[in-house]
């Protein structure tokens, strides 16, 4: 293995996200804060309880979901495609790494970086509501698994992308839609029956709920299904990713 | 010398059916300077984007160093640097820092010292805090270099170095090139300046569709496809040619003030000195003489015209 050519990838994405750290970590703070004071204070006041977990605290594990996806998406996709797009991929091309060390760097970094803005909108909230963690240890561990799962499909996105566009239309168009009706801001089992159903095949329901678990000790589905879910998803971008590598799909002629 | 490049019937068809390679055989001597000449399109860069390893070949070998480039990629890889045509940099970036990432892509532990001495000998130390986007184009290409030899390769791609660069800017590019050659890199260039290829090479394969159709040693290639032409510069214009001097196949020029006469450096006997014999019993007044070397440009329009 060539470590070395993982490690300089992800050195050189992280100082990417130092350089801009402000802009990096003020824009995700502020939407949250605004989250917290419109959901939170100013129609939140309104909500009852969900299952006995104040409608403010309730939405912090979605409100994190919400950002962690977006960013895991936009980190990776951006930081394999701007190589693309400036022409510099020739050198990543021709360095002596397999597909698995140059992944590792850039879904690495990209998932860090999630992480880094989720643990600070974490500790945001903590100045909103009272909250109280249930399980870190699987918050931890659904919180990894959720970054590297949607770094890699950034990174898909990334690959596949030829313009700025392109970029952009996933994050926007599909993950979006996805975290705000896989249950960010409410409980699955507050829709009417059908919609209910309609929800359980959103596969964001399954991460949320799996996260909200970790905080609340509640869940929509049972966290080995979430568990699972995340899984499946992690598998299917690895195979993509391979399948990408050995075909040179998009990549080489 | 040894061979450090092996290409064996390489061959290349693009998924839209475009034959870019075939049946390419070619070894790269250790330490050589050999330029890759041809028209745009002729099939160099596919040449070198195989080596390097940017291309999948339709069929062939290729080996760098004894090392296949597919079943032994990583081997063959660490001894090639590759500084394309385009100026992809990381523009954010600082030079140092770029140059740290390329050695660190390449499996090679971090010396700073050796990157120092690098940035150094191509002038760049002075901006290794610079941004990228802060460079001058000249210092950018240097950059490009500078990443292609960040991991110490023993052999350096330069895929048309010069191109659209001012002539000062060339020949400081070739003043790098022949650094690196002295240090012991061999160093394969594209380019279609012939000029360039004349100035560096020590070696030229000439490329065409797809084909190599020579590769010789510069000066052999010069000799041997070269003609001379000696030039007799006249004191007095001439109305016409002497007879003595009719049985020569020289042309008067229309002034009347030069006698030109081409001849083929491989013949036997070239003519000039029954040509100089003649003028001297002619008493036509020779106020001066200068033989002049076909150009490699010649050379080359000669073997792709034989081509098309």
């Amino acid at each position: 293995m060539n470590w070395r050519a993982t490690a300089a990838i992800y050195r050189f994405e992280m100082a990417r996200f130092f350089r801009t750290i402000w802009q990096s970590l003020a824009s995700p703070v502020i939407s949250t804060v605004l989250y917290f004071v419109v959901f939170g204070a100013a129609i939140g006041g309104r909500i009852q309880a969900v299952e006995g977990v104040a409608y403010g605290a309730f939405i912090v594990p979605g409100l994190i979901m919400l950002t962690v996806l977006q960013q895991s998406v936009s980190n990776a996709s951006f930081g394999i495609y701007f190589p693309k797009f400036i022409g510099t991929i020739y050198e990543l091309l021709t360095a002596p790494a397999s597909f698995i060390e140059i992944v590792i760097g850039y879904v690495g970094a990209a998932a860090t970086k999630a992480i880094l803005i989720a643990l600070v909108i974490l500790a945001t909230s903590f100045f909103f509501v009272d909250l109280h963690i249930a399980h870190p240890f699987w918050m931890a561990g659904f919180l990894i698994l959720t970054t590297v799962s949607f770094s890699l499909l950034g990174f898909i996105i990334g690959i596949w992308a030829k313009s700025f566009e392109q970029l952009q239309i996933i994050p926007l168009m599909v993950i979006t839609p996805l975290v705000f009706l896989g249950g960010a801001f409410y409980s699955a089992s507050m829709l009417p029956p059908f919609w209910e159903g309609v929800a359980r095949l959103n596969p964001v329901l399954y991460l949320i709920s799996g996260f909200r678990w970790s905080f609340f000790d509640l869940a929509d589905v049972p966290v080995g299904v979430s568990l699972a879910a995340v899984g499946v998803f992690l598998a299917l971008c690895i195979t993509v990713i391979w399948f990408i590598f050995r075909t040179g799909w998009r990549l080489r002629e | 010398m040894a061979a450090i490049i092996e290409v064996k019937d390489l061959s290349k068809t693009y998924a839209t059916g475009t034959s870019a390679l075939s049946d390419v055989t070619l070894d790269i001597r250790e330490g050589e300077i050999l330029a890759l000449l041809g028209p745009n399109g002729a099939g160099k860069t596919t040449l070198i984007s195989i080596v390097c390893g940017l291309v999948t070949p339709t069929g062939g070998t290729v080996r760098v160093g004894g090392h296949d480039i597919r079943s032994e990629y990583r081997a063959a890889r660490t001894l090639i640097g590759l500084v394309p045509q385009e100026i992809s940099i990381e523009p954010f970036e600082t030079v140092m820092n770029t140059v740290r990432f390329s050695r660190g892509l390449f499996g090679k532990p971090a010396d700073d010292a050796y990157l120092e001495k690098m940035l150094r000998d191509l002038t760049l130390w002075d901006k290794r805090d610079a941004r990228n986007t802060e460079l001058s184009g000249g210092m950018k290409r240097r950059v490009l270099i500078a990443k292609a030899l960040a991991h110490e390769p023993r052999v350096l791609f330069l895929d048309e170095p010069t191109a659209g660069v001012d002539v000062n800017l060339r020949r400081e590019m070739w003043q790098v090139v022949r650094e690196l050659r002295e240090n012991g890199v061999t160093i394969i260039l594209t380019t279609h300046y012939l000029a360039e290829a004349e100035e560096m090479a020590d070696r030229v394969g000439v490329i065409d569709k797809g084909k190599l159709l020579l590769v010789e040693d510069k000066a052999r290639l010069l000799n041997e496809f070269g003609r001379k032409r000696l030039t007799v510069e006249l004191s007095e214009a001439l109305a016409e040619l002497p007879d003595v001097l009719r049985r020569h196949e020289v042309t008067l020029s229309d002034d009347g003030l030069r006698v030109s006469y081409d001849y083929d450096t491989r013949a036997e006997r070239t003519g000039i000195a029954r040509i100089l014999a003649d003028f001297a019993a002619s008493g036509i007044a020779v106020r001066d003489l200068s033989t002049e070397q076909s150009s490699l440009e010649e050379v080359f329009l000669r073997l792709v015209e034989d081509n098309a």
